[in-house]
Formats: C-alpha cells, sequence, structure tokens
C-alpha cells in the first residue's frame, strides 16, 4: 500500500508536466513554450496577493502558540487523543480548516515549521489542508452571489465532509507513513 | 466569522501571556509570524509561476473542456432535476474540472455562473434548490489533483519528499468528497421539496455581491 501511495505521488508530476505539452504540442500545435510564460506571470499576482492574508493569520496564530495558550486548549483534548492515537496538535485545524482558509493554510505553516515537513504531524497537517476546501467561504461567496438567504442543508453537508476528510486524512497518513 | 477568529487568537494569546508571564515571548511571536507569513509567500512564487504556466497549456490545449466533457454523464447523474441541455450543466462541468487542475481562481466564476443559472430554475429565489446544495457540497470538498501550496510550503522548509503527501491527499478528499455527495443525496430524499410559492417569479432577482467574505483567494 506504501508502494502505491508513494509512486503514485513520485509519478503524478512528471506524468502531468510531460502529457499536457506533448498533447498541446502534437494535437494541438499550441506554441508551448509560449503559452507556458504567458500564464506563469499570473502566478507570481497570485503568490503576492497572499501575503497579507497569511501575515495575519501568521502573526494570530505565532501569538496563540507563543503564549501558551495553544498548549492549555490542547491540554484538554489531549488524553482522549492519546487514546485513541492521534496526534492532538492536529486538531486546531479540523477545526479551522471549514472556517477560514487563510487561517488553516497558517496553522498548518506553523506545524510545519514547529514539527518539520517530513514529521508524521507535518504529513497530516499536509494532507488536512490540501483534501479539502474552506466550506464557510465557498457558502457565502457562491450563495451570496445569487442572493440565497435559505441555505437549507448545505452547510450541514459541507461540514460533515470536513469531518469525514479529517479523520480520514489522519488514518490514511497514519496507515501509509506509520 | 474570520473576524472573530483572528480575535481570539490575538486576545486569548494576550491574555494567556499576562497569566504566564511570557509577554517577551508573544511579541517575539508577532513579528516572526508576519516574517513567516511573507517568507512562506515569497516561497510560493516559484511553483505557482510554474503551474500556471502549465495550466495555461493546458487550458489552451482544450483539456479543461476534455475533462469537462468526461465528467457529463456524472454530472447529469448528481444533478437529476437539472434539464440535460441547460446551460447550467456546462458551468458546472467547467467549475469542477478547474477544481481538479487546482485552479481556484477559475473555478469560482465558473462556480457562480452556475448557480445563476440555476438560480433561474429557482421557484423561490432565496432559498436554495437540491441543485444548488449538491454543487455547493462538490466544491467544499473539492477533489484537486496536485496540491501545489502544500508543496510548495513543504519544499520551503527543507522536506526530503515534498510530493509525497500527492497520494494521501488523494484517498483524503476522495474520501471527504463521496461523504459530501452520500449526505447530500440523503438529506434530498429526507427533505420536502422547497415550498413553491403562489406566483412562479417572472423575472430571476439576480443579486450579484463580490465576494466579500473576508475576502480569501489563498490556496
Amino acid at each position: 500500500m506504501y508502494n502505491f501511495f508513494s509512486s503514485l505521488s513520485a509519478w503524478m508530476i512528471p506524468a502531468i508536466i510531460v502529457f499536457i505539452p506533448l498533447y498541446a504540442a502534437l494535437r494541438r500545435k499550441v506554441p508551448v513554450y509560449e503559452t507556458f510564460v504567458e500564464g506563469a506571470k499570473d502566478g507570481f499576482g497570485t503568490a503576492i496577493n497572499i501575503i497579507p492574508h497569511l501575515v495575519g493569520m501568521m502573526v494570530a496564530i505565532s501569538m496563540f502558540r507563543a503564549s501558551g495558550a495553544l498548549e492549555l486548549m490542547l491540554s484538554a483534548v489531549r488524553p482522549i487523543f492519546d487514546w485513541i492515537g492521534i496526534p492532538s496538535e492536529v486538531l486546531p485545524l479540523g477545526i479551522l480548516r471549514p472556517l477560514t482558509g487563510a487561517g488553516s493554510l497558517a496553522f498548518t505553516t506553523d506545524l510545519i515549521q514547529t514539527f518539520g515537513p517530513d514529521s508524521m504531524i507535518g504529513r497530516i497537517a499536509s494532507t488536512i489542508q490540501g483534501s479539502t476546501d474552506t466550506t464557510l467561504y465557498v457558502l457565502t461567496v457562491y450563495f451570496g452571489a445569487i442572493g440565497i438567504r435559505r441555505t437549507r442543508y448545505a452547510l450541514k453537508v459541507g461540514l460533515f465532509s470536513d469531518l469525514v476528510g479529517f479523520f480520514a486524512a489522519i488514518f490514511i497518513c497514519l496507515y501509509i507513513f506509520g | 466569522m474570520v473576524n472573530w477568529i483572528w480575535l481570539f487568537f490575538i486576545v486569548a494569546s494576550v491574555i494567556v501571556a499576562a497569566i504566564n508571564g511570557k509577554m517577551d515571548a508573544v511579541t517575539q511571536a508577532a513579528f516572526d509570524g508576519a516574517k513567516s507569513g511573507v517568507t512562506v509567500s515569497f516561497g510560493l512564487i516559484s511553483i505557482m509561476v510554474f503551474w500556471l504556466g502549465m495550466m495555461r497549456i493546458a487550458e489552451d490545449a482544450g483539456l479543461l473542456q476534455k475533462l469537462a466533457h468526461l465528467l457529463g454523464p456524472i454530472v447529469r447523474k448528481l444533478f437529476p432535476d437539472v434539464p440535460r441541455n441547460h446551460p447550467a450543466i456546462g458551468y458546472i462541468m467547467s467549475n469542477l474540472s478547474a477544481n481538479l487542475f487546482g485552479l481556484g481562481n477559475a473555478a469560482t466564476p465558473m462556480g457562480i455562473k452556475a448557480m445563476q443559472e440555476l438560480q433561474k430554475l429557482n421557484p423561490d429565489s432565496t432559498t436554495a434548490t437540491p441543485a444548488m446544495c449538491t454543487l455547493l457540497a462538490l466544491n467544499t470538498s473539492s477533489i484537486t489533483i496536485i496540491p501545489t501550496t502544500l508543496i510548495a510550503i513543504r519544499m520551503n522548509y527543507g522536506s526530503a519528499n515534498p510530493a509525497e503527501i500527492i497520494g494521501t491527499t488523494l484517498a483524503a478528499t476522495f474520501v471527504a468528497t463521496s461523504a459530501a455527495i452520500l449526505a447530500d443525496r440523503w438529506y434530498r430524499r429526507k427533505s420536502p421539496p422547497p415550498p413553491i410559492h403562489p406566483i412562479v417569479s417572472t423575472q430571476p432577482k439576480v443579486k450579484v455581491h463580490t465576494a466579500s467574505a473576508g475576502g480569501e483567494p489563498v490556496v
């Protein structure tokens, strides 16, 4: 199982970066290099636009950890998590993920910084952050755009899938990297 | 919501620091946090530039449309109450395939277009239809093939194998999306159809707000 997942990870990027330009050049006669450069220009702006969000959230989360408030919060749930065998450090991420994309990205970065990207916590945090989107944001933007006020069961479904995704990420990582 | 979370972090930090006598450490952490925020964002530039370049090639080669076409049967199955040739179907397919490619910036406008089309089928323009809820469920648990942002951050902090999380992310996202679809089906069957108003709205009252929910263009 580990071999399958690690070769899936190892092959995915090379497969995509060979297939896309090759298909574009041979089948569609796209000027691949020029198109690449044209599209790549947007990448700079996208990364720069994240700065204010990430700075704001990183400041808040760094303070929260340094003050001992994070530890205080985690000490309450640690016994339960230890008993199941889940690192309790990832719990705040599970709470933040559906609520704020910038906040959970900042928290993931903080965990990677504190425990290392190749630690179990770092891997779990990366998987949680990458596997779902910010439910509250998607709901606000999509329904806000068309003036829906009664959202019925949409929020419940979104939060349920976040919860399932959170535990799935943890157990998949514990199983694959354990 | 985001405002309260942010405020909570800062206020709780200062209060706990005052009790623990860790005020110096908290001040230092605030500046360190700001610094990491910038460092991480700069670390994202390389991979974002590269990835968006690749994705432009994919777009120009018509791969997005091709993928959307492949998704057609699944989309029609998931949205049984949307007529087959309704424009909403096309937007939904584009939205899902942009999500798959990790193109959040392209996925959102397509998703909003799809919602506007679904709104035209809606008897009560302030209440969500089942189709809208399904589209939302698919977007909140969005499947992404390559988690580029995470790979960039892992690279930044010296991971021996930044891409090793692709497999686990795919597996987790698959589970989350399946859960979303199943929960959506369950609620769809359970909940009564939305009350149909005596007067079917003659013109769709579509109010377009710009995205302002804490303005979140991140990942």
